[in-house]
């Protein structure tokens, strides 16, 4: 797709007929639901969407379908999670070995005295590997035979708004697209009466929430259609879901019935392509006004499985968040990214972490069971990330700065070999020394499990053929895949 | 006939490229030769006849096409009003066009539409984008900053048609020039619209140099046309501009007082000189109350001090560019990576493949890299300017790609006839409004936007302009649209910022409810909505929140202004059905509108269809449209005098009493007659 499309965005009939023709594909989606079928009851439809990015068919097959972000907000320590360093222990209270960070840029320690900081919880052994992960993180633990970590991970960036930017969109500069556009705007969407990229945020507790920019999940130079419907805890789920007081679903369905008569009537006077698009939107919304409420409604979910959640319908944490991650996959989404914020540990990491394993371990594991006991985890991957990870060294008594030399980063489903650590970090967890990997090999390892090859997925914007995975270079990490 | 891109041979060759390692090095480009760093050379246009329908008309000739015909002149006044106003025209603005037997009407329309003060505001939009206006910070914690005069002056420098070369030198240096004023201070605000940074722990070398780049990309985005952006890390791919080039850009404002990693200053105070003998006579009282505590009234101070800080904070404010003696250094940045500071170091120096002049004996400034950038010998600007106000007028470019101009752009449909607007732009004095008359005045410009079947085959995305085209408005005119339609427009021009209606919780990513934000360094945001005449203002005026912009104007495709940018999206997407059928401003328009329909048209039904027609469309509405009405109106008519209380809860959306008069059923049920006319593509529509 030329750049230039991208402003008129299917604005001329002729060249959306040129394209389909070219690519084979009928016209099928936009404007095919008749008004007579507005008010009738909503039913799962498996039509998919058209993919504009044109990656059909796949260069690959495909290992994953649909895609469950978990984005650890604030840079989740790897030494009070995933990366077990009994060295930093044995150096707790020493300076840390000048030849590790002399020269180097860190954030707010930078120019202070470096303090080796002991890991502040025990690890434990889990898994057919035996492998170490924080003892905090049990669930997780009992399901690590499904879970690749990788501890190798590095980023570019070491604050984080710009670190966020750099995980979901590949670039440290604003207004690029980010990763769920990149893959709806490629796959298209299997989901007829949801957005194909939804995006779910919720707090911690332990208060140290950083506020997360909308632009996390924007479409950037992609067509608009393509960016992340944020699903809200609180008020409307989506914006402007909610009919006015005093309308009902069946007055609103008579004025969309009403306004969709008269811009048919239109369009055949003036032969706008838009009106048929204008019309299919408009169903699509109202679609959406049942859709998103029937979604977000667990009461239907048994007591065993909110039992395995460890949720309580509506209460907007994040495993509330993950059931309806699975409701949304379950519903053809492609690409699910939850927020859960507060891991911003400058002070008291040992605090908490213990907040964040209340918080966040029996969701993960119960996710995981979940998709699984469903025949979903197949194609389903979920990947687990900060944005960044956290120093070694002590910042004031008791917690660590930002750092982006070593993180522990985990993925399954979707292809991945369960059971398995992949890479590592030096033995006081300061820096990545063993198949090392960066952001844009995860973004390529990702974009390969969907089919799609990340170097020829290309977007043409302001000269250059932009990539989710960069201009630099970027591998798939092939080792961890089955 | 020439070979011609159609959309599939387009992706024919692009999927062609892919094969043979679209990857790989780039084909050598003979930079010299590339069109747009060549002069402009101007077209000869027999006296007496608009260079822009000589220029179209030669190119469909070789092309054996012909222009499209007038269109009727409802249109004609509906489209010159969202384009030179961004509002619709009154039914009655329509009729006397309509009947105006002058030979010149369409003429005086224009030139009355010119002098109308709204036309300031519709043409800042495009110039608050590419500059990215904003009145947040943008990083991080996204505080607010004092920056709105800024808007105002540009409102106003459309309005009085300053010219584009002084538009031009007052922002980029209006605090170096000689008769710097507080007015040509103001426009230096342009220097300040970047994103910057309070988070803690954030390096003042990393955010120096995000500075800088965001600084060299607006000036590459909004006159010069070219992709800068790739010069940070390494040469431009495909355009001659190097490394060296973009840092020595970016020296240019190394003179800038800021804080780095810091919340920026209050600014300059925008005051008249009563406003200022106002705040020294209160600090006067102050140091007074201080000087002499009075022993009898033991909070004079306190009193004073809270008197001064109250009017203080009153008084409209603005950064602006400060030049400090000491500049930074600036240094290229091998790969662009600011930690890597053995780069050498740069001063301030115009791109080296570009015309430009000797200047001797001392360093330049802005003033320099102003002058520069709106001289005759620049082939950029005036090319870069003039195509994107085509698009303003004919729906796209002539160059398709309006931030790129250079080798990875598209080459302009009608190269001759960019070259003649740049060079008319030039000549006439850098005059705005005679371009913009020029192009409203062209046949071109008057031709319908329905396309024959032979058109859509010959041309399908009017590269030719054998028509016109046809669109859906900005996110502010949808907006304002409504507004004006309905009633509840403020027409006041300027001012502070506003908030209208927002849904609750939307600033909840950027708070942390179990803590004050205060500990971690940034505010807790609660989006107070404005009450009175704010709540009514145009969508210009909308508080634009970087980080979380309003979402109405969000689902229509207004830029979050974190970057420059030249083109909006223009999608069609749900939101934007949810934004009109359910934002209490919109539902609130409706009902307004129903007031006014049952207010100002006494008459049957059908009658006040067709009046209420003529307020959103300035047409009569045609049988099926009336029958369509009919059936809703009974409808709905028959629902509310069923369900009292359902027609009182649809009448409570919004701050804006009805009249009492009306009951509360028929209102209702107008409501949402009001509420389809609202919500239809054509009343969205530029055509």
């Amino acid at each position: 797709m030329n750049r230039a499309d991208k402003s008129s965005d299917a604005s001329s009939a002729q060249a959306v007929v040129n394209r389909r023709a070219f690519l084979g594909r009928g016209a099928q989606g936009l404007g095919a639901v008749a008004l007579t079928s507005l008010l009738q009851p909503l039913r799962v439809s498996s039509a998919p969407v058209p993919a504009p990015g044109g990656i059909r068919p796949p260069p690959f097959p495909p290992k994953a379908r649909r895609v469950i972000w978990l984005s650890m907000a604030g840079g989740p320590s790897h030494l009070e999670t995933f990366d077990p360093k009994p060295k930093l222990t044995a150096m707790h209270g020493q300076p840390m070995p000048e030849s590790m960070t002399q020269g180097q840029q860190l954030a707010q320690l930078q120019g202070k005295k470096l303090i080796c900081f002991a890991p502040q919880h025990p690890f434990a052994k889990f898994g057919k590997n035996q492998a170490e992960i924080c003892a905090l993180f049990k669930n997780i633990g009992s399901v690590l035979d499904e879970i690749c970590l990788v501890r190798s991970m590095t980023t570019d960036a070491i604050n984080h708004d710009p670190a966020h930017m750099f995980m979901n969109t590949g670039s440290q500069i604003a207004g690029r697209p980010s990763m769920g556009a990149w893959v709806t705007y490629g796959l298209g969407s299997e989901a007829a009466e949801l957005p194909g990229f939804v995006v779910l945020t919720s707090l911690g507790r332990g208060g140290q929430n950083q506020p997360i920019a909308a632009r996390q999940w924007s479409s950037g130079f992609l067509p608009s259609r393509h960016q992340g419907v944020q699903l809200r805890g609180k008020g409307d789920p989506v914006l402007y879901l909610g009919n006015p007081s005093g309308v009902t679903r069946e007055i609103q369905g008579g004025d969309i019935a009403a306004i969709n008569r008269l811009n048919h009537r239109h369009d055949l006077q003036v032969e706008d392509p838009e009106i048929a698009t204008r019309i299919a939107q408009y169903e699509m919304a109202f679609r959406m006004q049942a859709s998103v409420p029937e979604l977000m409604d667990l009461s239907g979910e048994g007591r065993r499985t909110l039992e395995l959640y460890g949720c309580q319908p509506g209460d907007g944490s994040f495993a509330g968040n993950c059931l309806v991650a699975r409701r949304l996959a379950e519903r053809g989404v492609r690409f699910i990214q939850l927020y859960h914020k507060d891991w911003d540990h400058h002070s008291d990491v040992k605090e908490g972490i213990e907040f964040k394993a209340r918080e966040i371990d029996r969701a993960c594991m119960a996710l995981i069971v979940d998709l699984k006991q469903r025949g979903m985890i197949e194609d389903t991957l979920i990947i687990w990330a900060g944005e960044f990870s956290r120093t070694p060294m002590s910042q004031g008594s008791n917690g660590r700065d930002h750092h982006n030399r070593a993180m522990s980063v985990w993925l399954a489903g979707g292809g991945i070999r369960g059971g398995i650590v992949h890479g590592a970090s030096d033995e006081l967890g300061y820096a990545a020394v063993e198949n090392i990997t960066t952001v844009h090999d995860l973004h390529a390892t990702m974009l390969h499990q969907l089919g799609v090859d990340h170097d020829l997925f290309t977007f043409k914007f302001q000269g250059l053929d932009a990539k989710l995975s960069g201009v630099e270079g970027a591998s798939v990490i092939k080792a961890i895949l089955t | 006939m020439p070979l011609r891109l159609t959309p599939a041979l387009t992706l024919l060759i692009a999927f062609a490229s892919m094969a043979v390692g679209g990857a790989g090095p780039p084909m050598p480009i003979t930079h010299l030769r590339h069109w747009s760093y060549e002069p402009p050379v101007k077209a000869m246009v027999p006296a007496g006849q608009n260079g822009v329908d000589t220029l179209v008309r030669r190119r469909l000739t070789e092309l054996g096409m012909k222009t499209s015909p007038e269109a009727d002149r409802r249109t004609l006044i509906r489209r010159l009003s969202f384009d030179l106003l961004g509002l619709p025209p009154t039914p009655r603005a329509v009729a006397s066009f309509e009947h105006d037997p002058a030979p010149d009407a369409y003429e005086q329309l224009v030139e009355r539409l010119l002098q109308d003060p709204h036309y300031g505001e519709r043409m800042a939009i495009s110039w608050l984008d590419v500059v990215r206006f904003a009145d947040t910070i943008g990083y991080h914690s996204d505080n607010g900053h004092n920056i709105w005069p800024y808007r105002d002056w540009i409102i106003r420098a459309f309005n009085e048609n300053k010219r584009f070369d002084r538009f031009t030198l007052e922002q980029v240096a209006g605090d170096l020039l000689p008769d710097a004023s507080q007015q040509t201070r103001v426009a230096s605000a342009f220097n300040r619209l970047i994103l910057s940074t309070a988070e803690t722990g954030a390096q003042k070398l990393d955010y120096a140099a995000r500075m800088l780049t965001d600084r060299v990309r607006a000036v590459g985005a909004a006159w010069l046309g070219q992709t800068t952006g790739c010069a940070q890390c390494h040469n431009h791919k495909f355009d001659p501009f190097t490394t060296r080039d973009f840092y020595s850009l970016g020296a240019f404002f190394a003179d800038l007082e800021e804080p780095i990693v810091a919340l920026p200053e209050d600014g300059m105070r925008v005051t008249t000189p009563e406003q200022e003998e106002r705040l020294a006579a209160l600090d006067a009282l102050l140091a007074e109350a201080k000087r002499k505590p009075d022993p009898t009234e033991p909070h004079t101070l306190e009193k004073a001090r809270k008197e001064r800080q109250l009017y203080y904070e009153s008084l409209p404010k603005v950064l602006v560019s400060i030049s400090m003696k000491e500049k930074r250094s600036v240094r290229i940045l091998p790969r662009g990576n600011w930690m890597d500071q053995s780069g050498e170091v740069v001063k301030p120096a115009l791109p080296h493949f570009l015309p430009r002049p000797t200047i001797e004996g001392r360093e330049l400034n802005r003033v320099d890299l102003a002058e520069w950038l709106v001289s005759r010998d620049n082939p950029l600007t005036a090319r870069t300017v003039m195509n994107r106000l085509w698009k303003q007028f004919f729906g796209a470019g002539l160059s398709r790609v309006l931030d790129d101009l250079g080798a990875q752009g598209e080459p302009p449909a009608n190269p001759a006839l960019l070259d003649w607007l740049a060079c008319e732009f030039m000549e006439s004095g850098w005059d705005m409004k005679h371009m913009v008359r020029c192009l409203v005045t062209s046949r071109t410009y008057r031709q319908v936007s329905v396309p024959t079947m032979a058109l859509l085959t010959a041309d399908p995305d009017n590269r030719t302009f054998a028509r016109q085209s046809r669109h859906r408005l900005e996110a502010e005119l949808v907006r304002d649209n409504a507004l004006a339609i309905c009633g509840l427009l403020v027409r006041r021009i300027g001012g502070p910022s506003v908030k209208p209606y927002q849904p609750e919780h939307y600033w909840q990513n950027l708070n942390d409810p179990s803590k004050g934000m205060t500990e971690l360094g940034f505010p807790e945001r609660e989006y107070r909505t404005d009450t009175g005449e704010s709540q009514y203002r145009r969508g210009l005026y909308v508080w634009w929140q970087r980080t979380a912009l309003h979402p109405a104007m969000l689902a229509f495709d207004a830029p979050s202004r974190e970057e420059c940018t030249a083109e909006r999206n223009r999608s069609n997407i749900p939101q934007q059905a949810l934004v009109m059928l359910n934002d209490p401003t919109f539902v609130e328009a409706a009902r307004m509108f129903a007031a006014r329909i049952l207010g100002e048209c006494r008459g049957t039904a059908r009658e006040r269809v067709t009046w209420a027609w003529q307020q959103a469309l300035q047409r009569d509405p045609d049988a099926g449209e009336l029958r369509t009405m009919h059936e809703l109106l009974a409808e709905r008519l028959a629902f509310y005098r069923a369900n009292g209380a359902a027609a009182e809860l649809l009448l409570m959306t919004g701050f804006a009493p009805t009249p009492a008069a009306l009951s509360p059923a028929e209102l209702a049920a107008w409501t949402h007659v009001a509420r389809v006319l609202l919500n239809l593509h054509e009343t969205i529509t530029r055509s």
